[in-house]
């Protein structure tokens, strides 16, 4: 039986990895059997796309022509979505967004606010086409602008509308691309590469992979006009092994561009050939800096070297590199496209063009978002990301990765540019942006940051290599409760001897979260070395547990969840943590139920409990 | 056995000869095959690529993908990167190598478990998160780690009898 349709369907479903963690193949799968299953396969069409930044909704499923936007989507909702929307022409509401303040539903894309404040240029396609499918690419313009290149451009014609168009590094140090393409033009020895750095190692953050797995044409476009205007037949992609969706999408691309002669000899028919390789890196975050990724590339341990020379002159196997990050490169078909001027005119005076960011950590809308750059942190936090989860206050904004900054609330006005973050204290870095809120202790968290740089950190110098395990224990001693305030004074020092001293961007940078962690929030600090207190109540050395006397039922729970058995107590007798034995775990908080909310966390404090178990009541 | 190692590596490697970039992705496919980069394997990835065994051995370990030992059946990744770490990824490593009775980067004897962190996931909306093989899991509770780790189960059973 054939059901009557009015019209064409397109449902698309977000393979982001996102959306893949939470299942969206098996939607997509179940979408397949039901539309068969109906007879419906004519005109109803499902299509997989990459990431729609939404990563929090997820997975999400998008019906058009009209744009109906359903998030949280289940296997099982499947039914719903095909018989009710497609068949009837009734929407499923109760998979609409809803805004969290009003709690009003919002049916349609284009009106959910986390996208419609968005100004998105280097994710323009993600999420509204096949990443697998090349001609999904082709009529949304894809390699247009590689066609207008070859044909009408000179490469000098090339690089001066990219250096006009103030476009600038996307990896996070905004180096100025038309003057590094410029350089790597001029010399003279051959053969020369473009290489694409894709190795985003910081935490939390997603940008490239999303743009990878969403779009790959786009990139491997900007590379090669980056091979026309350098004049090199040689790209490289330098990707995280990690990001094995990303892998295979980049893998799939360069193939199909390859058949349609847009990649490999002779591309377009010209005398122009460009071939582009995917070297999987190995897991180490030193790689992201350029001579360390080049050194890895060849096949070497990934350890920077001193720079002059810049790779432009001796990059990779020592010949003429332009080493450009994954959405410098996807700017670049726009900038060709659109010209210089149009670029000029969306962004900051000293920074063009809009900014990518991964949003995540404690706020309500994670995903990953791009706005102009210029737009304030407060827009970025508040407007798109929804504010701080749960309702709870915002404490701070950490910007840059492992090595940036974490900046107060009173840096929400701050403008999103290169130059501003790094006046703060903090830095643009790639574009990871992680929210905290007041249960976030700062100290922790700068430990945190700290350890991970100083895991990463090669060893060459002795800076980096001796400075920051230094710097470690000294933390560790100020979340113990053991620092005092000269600690605190002699992190500085040793920060800005790490800052100073250090060869490469790792260990320049690494101090970054120590130091604007004192710099914005050093009552916090001074909480932890002066009263032994974690106002976050985070530290575990700093907190303790109590079962309250007056609200413990005696029911049992949480004495038989205590993995270390500290708890004492039985049926209807009051529970006791014995604080020497407990690991400060938690988990008898989680457990008590709601309903007597019995055990509390505190620190710096110690609340009055009876010795030994005895008889609920009887307090 | 290690003749056959070796004899296996050997056709794994042998595609990468002659080509420019070799080392990494020869390590990488070995891995693949074994999970894990065997001596003598390294021994052969240097003859295909031209450098002595110090070197690759070098080159291995200086990268945290390569592993000189074998991992377990169930290779459990718990991210620790920043997202997840807000929301108390470091609670959930505690509650996992408590389940498994196992620390972070060992195997159990019967190679059934390896426990391992990773820097970063990806999937940070989902945090805090970790990887059973290839399997993610997402917005995780301790109480969810029980579930996926029935050893803990196991260990109340006996307390409470």
């Amino acid at each position: 039986m054939e059901a009557k349709l009015n019209g064409e369907y397109k449902i698309l479903v977000c393979q982001g990895t996102g959306c893949v963690s939470s299942k969206s193949d098996r939607i997509t799968q179940a979408l397949e059997n039901q539309i068969k299953q109906l007879g419906l396969s004519k005109n109803v069409h499902v299509k997989l796309t990459g990431c729609h930044g939404f990563c929090q909704q997820g997975p999400i499923v998008i019906v058009e022509p009209e744009g109906v936007f359903y998030t949280q989507v289940k296997e099982e909702d499947v039914p719903e979505i095909i018989k009710s929307h497609v068949v009837d022409g009734k929407h499923v509401e109760r998979l609409f967004y809803h805004n969290p303040v009003t709690g009003e539903a919002i049916p349609l894309y284009r009106d959910v606010p986390f996208y419609s404040r968005q100004h998105r240029l280097i994710l323009r396609n993600c999420g509204h086409i096949n990443p697998e499918q090349i001609d999904d690419c082709l009529a949304t313009g894809g390699y247009t602008a590689l066609k207008k290149a070859i044909f009408e451009m000179e490469p000098t014609q090339i690089i001066g509308e990219i250096s006009r168009s103030g476009l600038r590094g996307r990896g996070g140090a905004g180096f100025p691309t038309g003057k590094k393409w410029e350089e790597a033009h001029k010399a003279k020895e051959q053969p020369k590469y473009v290489v694409c750095n894709a190795d985003e190692g910081d935490p939390g953050a997603f940008m490239d992979r999303s743009v990878l797995e969403a779009d790959p044409h786009s990139v491997l476009e900007g590379m090669a006009i980056a091979g026309y205007a350098i004049g090199t037949s040689e790209g490289y992609i330098y990707v995280r092994a990690e990001y094995p969706l990303a892998v295979k999408r980049l893998r799939i691309a360069i193939e199909q561009a390859k058949k349609l002669g847009l990649l490999g000899d002779n591309i377009l028919g010209t005398e122009f050939n460009f071939d582009i390789e995917i070297m999987q890196g190995a897991g180490a975050f030193v790689c992201g800096e350029g001579s360390a990724l080049m050194y890895s590339l060849e096949g070497k341990r990934g350890m920077p070297r001193v720079r002059p020379p810049r790779s432009v002159a001796s990059g990779l196997w020592g010949k003429p590199t332009s080493l450009n990050n994954v959405k410098t490169f996807a700017s670049v078909p726009l900038i060709i496209n659109r010209g210089a001027d149009w670029y000029r005119s969306i962004g900051t005076e000293g920074s063009k063009g809009t900014a990518v960011f991964a949003l995540t950590g404690k706020i309500a809308n994670s995903g990953l978002i791009e706005v102009p750059m210029g737009a304030t942190l407060g827009e970025v936090v508040f407007d798109i990301g929804g504010g701080v989860q749960e309702g709870k206050k915002f404490k701070a904004v950490q910007t840059g990765g492992p090595s940036g900054g974490c900046l107060p609330e009173s840096a929400l006005d701050l403008p999103i540019d290169f130059e501003s973050l790094t006046e703060a204290g903090s830095m643009m870095g790639s574009g990871g942006m992680v929210v905290m809120d007041t249960d976030t202790c700062m100290v922790d968290l700068a430990h945190f940051f700290l350890k991970f740089c100083c895991n990463e950190s090669c060893g060459k110098c002795v800076p980096c290599r001796e400075g920051l395990p230094l710097m470690i224990d000294i933390m560790h001693k100020i979340t113990k409760g053991e620092g005092d305030l000269h600690d605190i004074d002699h992190l500085i020092d040793l920060g800005e001897t790490v800052k100073n001293g250090s060869l490469c961007g790792l260990g320049t940078t690494a101090p970054n979260p120590v130091l604007s962690s004192i710099r914005y929030f050093r009552d916090e600090w001074e909480a932890h070395v002066v009263d032994k207190k974690c106002p976050a109540l985070v530290c575990k050395s700093l907190i303790s547990f109590y079962i309250l006397p007056d609200k413990c039922a005696g029911c049992g729970i949480c004495l038989r969840a205590c993995p270390v058995e500290a708890i004492s107590g039985g049926k209807r007798l009051i529970h006791i943590i014995d604080q020497d034995k407990c690991i400060r775990c938690a988990t008898c908080l989680e457990k008590c139920p709601e309903r007597f909310s019995a055990v509390v966390k505190v620190t710096g404090e110690q609340i009055a409990v009876p010795k030994e178990p005895v008889p609920v009541g009887a307090q | 056995m290690a003749i056959d190692l070796r004899e296996q590596t050997h056709e794994i490697v042998a595609p990468f000869e002659g080509h420019k970039v070799v080392l990494i992705p020869a390590l990488q496919a070995v891995q693949e095959k074994f999970g894990y980069l065997p001596e003598v394997a390294m021994e052969e990835i240097g003859r295909v690529a031209s450098v002595s065994p110090n070197v690759v051995y070098g080159v291995a370990s200086f990268y945290a993908q390569f592993r000189p030992t074998p991992v377990g059946k169930k290779h459990v990744t718990v991210c620790q990167g920043t997202a997840c770490h807000v929301r108390g990824a470091a609670r959930i490593l505690e509650a996992i190598e408590r389940a498994l009775d196992l620390k972070a980067g060992e195997t159990t004897p019967d190679l059934e478990y390896s426990l391992e962190t990773v820097a970063c996931i990806g999937a940070c909306a989902l945090a805090p998160t970790l990887r059973i093989n290839d399997d993610t899991h997402g917005k995780l509770t301790t109480t969810e780690i029980e579930k996926l780790f029935p050893k803990t189960a196991k260990k109340e059973e006996t307390s409470d009898s």
